[in-house]
């Protein structure tokens, strides 16, 4: 008995040949990626240039570039875009800065040192949603221990049409800083200490050796951080949909949610979809490239 | 086929048909999750003991019970057989074929004549005055007020507000008189404010706040039959409507930017703020000593007149329909055919549900029920509703779009806001072909 099941095994595996195992891992990979992936991609292309709506029976119907068109000259999609861009500009450079120099003060012998760590890391391991009513109530003017810790009184910050969406982009750079830390963390631990010892001897002064030798070797894995952050920033939805109401923090992931979900405006908003798609590959590809570039230097 | 293999697909197959025997049974109604859905799983228990049919009453939460019920819809789905829809959907769902008419049902069963006109007008038929019909008036609601009898009542209060503008402090009658009150007691250095309002622009709370305005004044949100709204939507007494109910959000609590159900319910129960806008459908937990510590304090009052007497209030609440995809279309009907008997109805009422029957609403017994029952009343009689064509949607986006920024962002004028919309609409209806 024992000496037949390695047998049986070893016959099972001769069996199947080296491309029927490939075969067998990548096939259904593939039908995944077709179905769920390539034909929805394809299909909502399609739709973009009809007047689909999924809500109705009719047929669709051919528009061309209408709805492109229509999207692109509306006053209040270019509103959206403009809010979003200005969330992603206050929100990644926040988490940056923040990120960035948590992970200075870390990457220096302190007591408990792994604790804190851990400790910085929650905010990013919460649920978006939780995340956000949490915070609303933080904000709440009445009772809100951020207006009773800052004595800001009744301020407001999410009925102020001007401050909510710095108030979204602040939890936002709460609960994302800690992954930029890490990033950069990792990237200040691969710095050579040598590196740090020439430019000690050299007598170089603080501010020099951090931008000469400190920003420059962290730069490429911190853009990493910055465009993980960027795309995920640009697609920003449960936060900003629980938090405000207000029309100065609907951001594009919001609006297209509505357009699609509640609108029914099927055809639209895949045109409005690719848009968005196109717009977060543009800008992907300009930090690839400057990334490449930090990298060659 | 090997004999063992056979008695296997036999033994499927006869269970198959036992399970869709067995689904024949049992009914699924779709809700919005809340009081009235608990009410009617009760009411539909007894359906149960009667006939040895079981009813379910499904629930989803508010803020997603839209977007399920059309994607069942789109996705043609069986799983609801009857589904207690908003009256806006009116217009998508039958248009879409998701609905199945009830015209003959009505006609057979007089479900016109027993039900509330105005829930018959706003929750069943479609296109409006086209004598077709997809859903029976179940949830009748609109938009009332509480109010705190005590603050109203204290004598030092109320010879002050006399004092100050010239007559008996009371329930508010006309709107005016609303904006005195919500005024004269909008005091922030004592932590109490005028007034708690709608301004949520995620779906229809806004709207619908903005609705009781606009109705009460006089003022329409368009023509119903033409699909026009230039000088209607924007007229003189919209205008006045949108700039007071702007007023009345200057005396609501702080961060009242966000505000549906949850939080004017909040504003009497934590004692925040004199007068609250609500849903008369939200207002038993006001009564409640668990839910409400000031629930011997709390009054209830109807949507006051406007300034030429006109009264009127923003509807809610649903009519319940059947499910085109439905397996259990006839057994559906059955069901309905038990819920709209007057005692039916009459229990619907003592469990808690809004009746929209007339006779039912009418009697003394339901009208004395609870303290906020003859305003209900009083009010059903005077409702009128958003557009319920299909692309209500796309007009409650723009109206999100143009009536938040003015209430709450302070953003231009009120005539500008009204004209801007009036636009917005009228390019709507322009591209769905309901106008040249």
């Amino acid at each position: 008995m024992t000496h037949s099941e390695p047998r049986a095994g070893h016959s099972a595996a001769r069996g199947l040949s080296d491309k029927s195992i490939r075969n067998l891992f990548i096939f259904p990979t593939i039908a995944f990626l077709i179905i769920f992936n390539i034909f929805p991609l394809l299909f909502s292309l399609y739709t973009s240039f009809t007047d689909f709506r999924a809500s109705t029976n009719a047929p669709a119907n051919w528009v061309g570039l209408e709805n492109y068109s229509y999207l692109l000259t509306n006053e209040f999609i270019w509103r959206n875009f403009t809010i979003t861009a200005k969330y992603v500009l206050i929100s990644v450079s926040g988490q940056v800065i923040v990120g960035f120099g948590l992970a200075l003060l870390l990457n220096r012998y302190m007591p408990f040192k792994g604790l804190i760590t851990t400790l910085l890391l929650l905010p990013m391991m919460l649920s978006m949603a939780v995340v956000g009513l949490f915070w609303k109530l933080l904000y709440d003017p009445n009772f809100g221990i951020i207006n009773h810790s800052l004595g800001l009184g009744k301020f407001e910050w999410l009925a102020n049409p001007d401050m909510a969406l710095w108030a979204v982009a602040i939890t936002d750079i709460w609960m994302w800083s800690p992954f930029v830390m890490l990033l950069s963390l990792a990237g200040l631990s691969a710095v050579p200490k040598h590196l740090y010892e020439a430019a000690e001897i050299d007598r170089a002064g603080t501010f020099y050796t951090f931008f000469r030798i400190t920003l420059p070797l962290v730069a490429p894995i911190l853009m990493i951080a910055i465009i993980f952050r960027t795309m995920e920033a640009f697609k920003t939805f449960d936060l900003a949909y629980i938090l405000s109401s207000q029309p100065t923090t609907e951001l594009i992931a919001i609006r297209l949610y509505k357009m699609a979900f509640l609108e029914w405006q099927t055809g639209l908003s895949s045109a409005f979809a690719y848009i968005v798609l196109v717009m977060v590959v543009g800008i992907t590809m300009i930090y690839v490239k400057y990334l490449n570039k930090v990298k060659e230097r | 086929m090997s004999t063992k293999l056979k008695g296997l697909f036999a033994g499927v197959a006869m269970s198959t048909m036992a399970v869709t025997a067995a689904n024949a049974e049992d009914l699924v109604i779709f809700w919005a999750e809340w009081d009235p859905a608990n009410f009617l799983q009760e009411l539909v228990n007894e359906y149960e003991e009667e006939t040895g049919i079981s009813v379910t009453v499904e629930t989803t939460p508010w803020s997603d019970f839209q977007t399920k019920a059309f994607t069942e819809f789109n996705a043609r789905g069986s799983a609801y057989d009857m589904i207690v829809g908003d009256s806006q959907w009116l217009g998508a769902a039958s248009e879409g074929g998701h609905y199945v008419e009830m015209t003959d049902f009505f006609a057979e069963h007089n479900v016109g004549g027993v039900m509330a006109p105005a829930t018959v007008k706003y929750y069943a038929e479609y296109p409006g005055n086209s004598g077709k019909y997809w859903s029976i008036p179940a949830e009748g609601d609109a938009v009332g007020w509480s109010y705190r009898k005590d603050w109203f009542e204290d004598p030092a209060e109320m010879e002050a507000f006399k004092a100050k503008y010239g007559y008996d402090l009371a329930p508010p009658a006309t709107w005016a008189q609303l904006l005195d009150m919500a005024e004269f007691f909008h005091r922030p250095d004592e932590d109490r404010y005028g007034v708690a309002i709608y301004t949520d622009n995620s779906y229809d709370a806004l709207v619908m706040g903005v609705e009781n305005a606009i109705f009460s004044y006089g003022a329409e949100l368009g023509d119903f039959e033409t699909y026009e709204v230039e000088g209607i939507l924007n007229s003189p007494q919209a205008v006045q409507a949108l700039e007071d109910y702007k007023k009345l959000y200057g005396y609501t609590p702080p961060g009242w930017a966000k505000t549906f159900f949850v939080e004017n319910n909040q504003a009497i129960t934590e004692g925040l703020a004199a007068m609250s806008m609500n849903y008369f459908a939200f207002f038993p937990a006001l009564l409640n000593e668990a839910t409400n510590p000031h629930a011997a304090n709390t009054g209830f009052f109807a949507n006051p007149a406007g300034p030429t007497g006109a009264q009127h209030a923003a509807l809610g609440g649903q009519g319940i329909s059947v499910v085109s995809y439905s397996d259990n279309q006839e057994e559906s009907f059955a069901f309905l055919e038990w819920f709209i008997r007057e005692d039916v109805q009459k229990r619907w009422a003592e469990l808690g549900g809004y009746t929209a029957h007339a006779a039912t609403l009418e009697s003394e017994e339901f009208r004395q029920a609870t303290p906020y029952n003859e305003a209900f009343y009083q009010t059903m009689f005077k409702v009128k509703d958003f557009w319920a064509v299909p692309e209500f949607a796309e007009l409650l986006t723009a109206a999100n779009q143009r009536l938040y920024p003015f209430i709450v962002g302070d953003e231009g004028t009120a005539q500008e806001t009204l004209d801007a919309l009036a636009a917005d609409w009228a390019a709507t209806f322009k591209k769905y072909g309901r106008t040249q």
